[in-house]
């Protein structure tokens, strides 16, 4: 049987509305997906990325307005620089720093919403499950 | 405040690795501050060993603490019970919590999970700068406040040296020479005229080259009936 990886999306509130309207239209994206919502993607944290890993994620990627377009300002801004962190924590620790990635897109585009959860999943089921 | 980072986490693994059970004692104080020791980093740390021990089909269960300081017998004191209840410390706390907890619980290993760098300060967000190195005998008073032997990468007393440049040092284009800020800082208060004055040779054997130093005040010691 295939396959199939935990993913998990963490994405502001602007960009779930993106999510929202790919399932409205009837767009899916890869069941596989746990959708968490944060008020800006500024809020993520290096400790929240590294849970979702120790719960069971295969892959993490963190969805955040594109720069220059933040509803607060600089919060994806911040949010790339936590997860480039992370990344140097997972090679640190052994575990491919791809598993963790940063997307940007607009509230609009549902499409695009779709096409990097499909990424994202094509990529972690390529690297295969995470333990 | 004192300035520490965290140890690569392939190096605390070798530490912890014999054990199954061990406590992870933050500390609430510096290096809080700089971001190396503080609750956060506890979390951080013990998550990213559940990951690294997960993939090695490994198991060890932390605890996880902060103590307010981890530098002073009473805050340690408070670890007791979890220290009962334990096979290693990982402590991280600056050298001197590593060793205070060392002093409250002989009995049990306790390993350092920062490197302790320096006395410093906060310079920018995710900056921190080495300011003093506890020489024993300030002499801020003849340098405008900016301490050569801290920052001047010769610990000239008399500087600067021939290598500064445009306000950098020789050794590293990115440092600020001391000897140039000594000199702004003095033209600033109008006081440039104490630069004449020679600093004399040091009396290093009030630095730590002689071993532990120590400070005593006797008006509040309770000990040994004086
Ligand atoms: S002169 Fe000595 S005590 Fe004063 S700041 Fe420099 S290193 Fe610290
Ligand atoms: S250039 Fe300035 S800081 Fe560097 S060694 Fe010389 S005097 Fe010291």
């Amino acid at each position: 049987m295939e396959f199939e990886p935990e993913i998990v999306i963490f994405c502001c509130q602007y960009c779930t509305e993106a999510a929202d309207t790919a399932g409205a239209s009837h767009l899916g994206y890869p069941a596989n997906i746990k959708l968490m919502e944060l008020p800006c993607s500024g809020k993520i944290s290096i400790i929240y990325l590294l849970k979702a890993f120790e719960e069971g994620a295969d892959g993490v990627c963190v969805i955040g307005c594109e720069e220059g377009a933040c509803h607060f300002l600089r919060g994806n801004l911040r949010a790339k620089k936590v997860v480039e962190y992370t990344q140097k924590i997972l090679e640190e620790i052994g575990i491919n720093k791809e598993r963790l990635k940063m997307f940007n897109l607009s509230s609009l585009e549902s499409q695009k919403f779709v096409q990097i959860s499909k990424e994202i999943t094509e990529k972690i089921r390529e690297l295969g499950p995470i333990f | 405040m004192i300035i520490a980072e965290r140890k690569p986490i392939k190096e605390i693994e070798k530490m912890i690795m014999p054990y199954k059970k061990v406590l992870i004692v933050g500390c609430n104080t510096c290096v809080t501050i700089c971001m190396a020791g503080g609750e956060k980093e506890v979390d951080i740390l013990a998550s990213s060993l559940n990951l690294l021990f997960k993939s090695k089909h490994k198991e060890i269960e932390f605890i996880k603490r902060v103590v307010e300081r981890q530098c002073e017998k009473e805050f340690v004191e408070e670890l007791k019970e979890d220290i009962a209840s334990v096979e290693a410390v990982l402590s991280l706390g600056c050298g001197v919590g590593v060793q205070k907890i060392v002093e409250v619980f002989p009995h049990i290993p306790v390993y350092p999970g920062l490197n302790t760098k320096s006395i410093g300060a906060p310079e920018e967000e995710g900056v921190w700068k080495e300011k003093c190195v506890a020489c024993g005998d300030c002499i801020l008073d003849k340098t405008g406040g900016i301490c050569p032997i801290a920052r001047c990468s010769k610990k000239l007393l008399n500087g600067p040296c021939g290598g500064s440049q445009d306000g950098k040092c020789e050794i590293d284009k990115n440092l600020d020479c001391a000897w140039q800020l000594i000199y702004d800082r003095l033209k600033l208060l109008g006081k440039l005229d104490q630069l004449e004055e020679i600093i004399p040779v040091r009396d290093w054997s009030k630095a730590n080259d002689g071993g532990p130093r120590e400070v005593i005040r006797e008006d509040v010691r309770l000990k040994n009936g004086k």
